[in-house]
């Protein structure tokens, strides 16, 4: 089993009202998770529900208000190289060439390189996600895809322990998404990186994940359930719909964002996010997964 | 593209060109008009008898006085620099036959060859000096650059630094708001006055001026490129765990460099209209005073080559900062 790498504990966002009077607005509260080394977790919630919040707290942009969240047993307080961003835009510097965009990263990672030993090791991640001919552009000279693939060298080359994504490839086209979504599920085989991602995409969740976070509607949004996702690895997008489960936890998660996330809404659920078992009664969400989840068990 | 281009310099060249006859006909007018009076040697040899100067005669008939007038103004017994004293032969109630246009004829427009005669005479020397008011308009023009260079040099120095600051701090911005507001009209000449008295040097008061009215843009401009910087690139910066100081030289600097850039632009362009009137009222030195000097010394042709020389440095400077604002420039 592998040891757990990130706990987040009675995590809570809550804002001050504009008016006097009214009570403070909670966006969410109470969320409880964990994640192990090496996993793939994705959150899927609707809008408003405080997915890039939690992202943000995770990587100590913001802070909670209340509650807490720990890296490797310590707390999370502030942003640190010990953790990779990958932000909803490109968020590329815009004045350097894609080459340069990883470098940059890399020299604050290890400042004490020299620049050739800097230079080779953001090479090998900007041929990592296929940009070789392109190194020298810069990022209007770019596509939509291209920059966001210079995002995830960026992101890989400092080899944080846990690498945060906000909804990457919202902004790109279907075709696009896939390619990208391949070499992602490659370069995290390849790496075994620990990845937290926000998505609205339910088969981009399937496709990458190992566990899928579902949230309920904001305000006072929440975890409501862990649904593991045990379908076997190397996953390949065009293989993987034809797996016999695949359609078990399409349709369970597509129900929840239907009609559980506004049931469970405004605190009407668990304290912490709730197993699921796939069709044939098996435990979606196997045992040694989160312990913290398994206080409460329901077969559904 | 590249024959809009053509045709653009083309109707350029033309403009110049009809501007430049324009200006030859309407000068060659004035001089036909200015002829003044013709005197016979005769009269010459009388107005002489009656004790006045040679040179008075020339320049009086000159000016289009007639024969008559001229007799009674030799009957006053004065000299023509008395005369000038004295309120000029018009407080005698003498008015010369061909009104205005006979007084051109002392003053004299200047037409283009005469202007292009100039410009070749001063910059056939261009940096002589011979004594406070007599120096070379590249000279001259050098004193007025070296002021704008250390007056907007120090102007950046404060602006940088402290529009970095209001950009980054919303409550240093909402506090020095108010005087930035109020400072920021002020005509820089109004501060001449004050900048003489307090540090009772021209020279320094000058860049002051130059100082003060640059400062503004800049201020302005670097304040509102940090405080607009992406908040993505921010965040970048933190999680990369830059420290401050590699935050603002590595992430907003190269960021806020355009806004920046425009701000310095703007700043060049105020300092150098404000130099030239700044140097017209402390004197000395400098492409203003040499306009002052020049319009003292009706040197109209000097003069117009000094107008032309302010305009084709002031493009230049301006030229220079728009090719520093293109090279810091990227596209989002």
């Amino acid at each position: 089993m592998k040891k757990q790498l990130v706990l987040s504990e009675t995590l809570t966002k809550a804002y001050p009202s504009e008016n006097r009077g009214e009570p403070e607005l909670v966006v969410f509260e109470n969320v409880n998770f964990r994640i192990r080394e090496g996993e793939f977790v994705t959150c899927i919630g609707h809008s408003g529900c405080g997915k890039s919040t939690i992202l943000n707290i995770l990587a100590g942009l913001q802070s909670p208000s209340k509650g807490y969240v720990f890296l490797d047993g310590k707390e999370i307080t502030r942003p640190g190289l010990d953790r990779a961003v990958v932000f909803q835009g490109h968020s590329l510097l815009p004045w350097l060439t894609a080459l340069e965009n990883v470098t940059f990263a890399v020299r604050a990672r290890w400042p004490e390189w020299t620049k050739a030993q800097v230079r080779a090791h953001a090479l090998e991640y900007i041929e990592m996600v296929g940009l070789k001919d392109a190194f020298d552009r810069k990022p209007h000279q770019l596509s939509g895809g291209m920059c966001q693939r210079v995002g995830i060298a960026r992101a890989f080359a400092i080899r944080s322990r846990l690498l945060l994504m906000d909804e990457p490839f919202g902004a790109l086209d279907a075709l696009t998404r896939g390619s990208i979504q391949e070499e992602l599920v490659k370069i995290c085989a390849a790496t075994g990186q620990t990845v937290f991602m926000i998505t609205h995409d339910v088969d981009e969740a399937i496709l990458l994940s190992d566990r899928i976070f579902l949230m309920t509607n904001g305000p006072r949004a929440h975890v409501a359930e862990a649904v593991s996702i045990n379908l076997p690895r190397p996953r390949d997008r065009a293989e993987i719909v034809h797996h016999p489960g695949y359609y078990t936890i399409r349709n369970h998660l597509v129900d929840f964002l239907v009609s559980r996330s506004r049931e469970l809404s405004g605190g009407r659920h668990g304290a912490t996010p709730v197993p699921v078992h796939n069709a044939k009664g098996e435990l979606l969400f196997p045992p040694d997964v989160d312990p913290l989840a398994l206080s409460e068990t329901v077969t559904r | 593209m590249k024959s809009t281009r053509a045709q653009g310099y083309l109707l350029s060249a033309i403009i110049f060109f009809v501007f430049i006859a324009l200006w030859h006909v309407a000068t060659l007018q004035t001089v036909h008009l200015a002829e003044g009076t013709h005197l016979a040697p005769a009269q010459i040899a009388a107005l002489e008898e009656m004790g006045m100067a040679t040179g008075d005669i020339e320049t009086l008939a000159a000016a289009g006085l007639s024969f008559a007038q001229m007799q009674q103004l030799a009957g006053l017994g004065l000299t023509l620099e008395e005369l000038e004293m004295a309120g000029g032969i018009g407080a005698f109630g003498f008015t010369t036959g061909e009104g205005g246009a006979a007084e051109t004829a002392v003053t004299g427009f200047p037409g283009p060859g005469q202007v292009g005669r100039e410009i070749v005479n001063q910059l056939s020397d261009p940096f002589y000096n011979r004594g406070p008011n007599d120096k070379g308009i590249l000279l001259q023009l050098l004193y007025s650059l070296r002021r704008v260079a250390l007056g907007f040099g120090l102007a950046l120095l404060v602006a940088l630094p402290l529009g970095f600051l209001l950009g980054m701090s919303p409550v240093f911005k909402t506090a020095l708001d108010p005087y930035v507001q109020i400072l920021k009209p002020i005509s820089p000449l109004a501060w001449m006055p004050l900048a003489l008295y307090t540090i009772k040097d021209a020279e320094l008061s000058s860049i002051f001026v130059i100082f003060i009215c640059s400062i503004w843009p800049m201020l302005i401009n670097t304040t509102f490129g940090v405080a607009a910087v992406k908040s993505d690139w921010i965040n970048l910066g933190r999680t990369l765990e830059l420290g401050r100081f590699n935050l603002a030289w590595r992430i907003i600097l190269p960021a806020a460099a355009p806004t920046i850039f425009t701000g310095m632009r703007i700043s060049i362009g105020i300092a150098w209209l404000v130099i030239v009137a700044a140097e017209m009222l402390i004197g000395g030195t400098g492409i203003g005073y040499f306009v002052w000097n020049e319009w003292n010394g009706l040197n109209i042709d000097s003069m117009i080559l000094a107008i032309l020389v302010i305009g084709l440095v002031g493009f230049a400077l301006d030229a220079a900062l728009g090719t520093l604002l293109r090279r810091f420039s990227y596209k989002a």
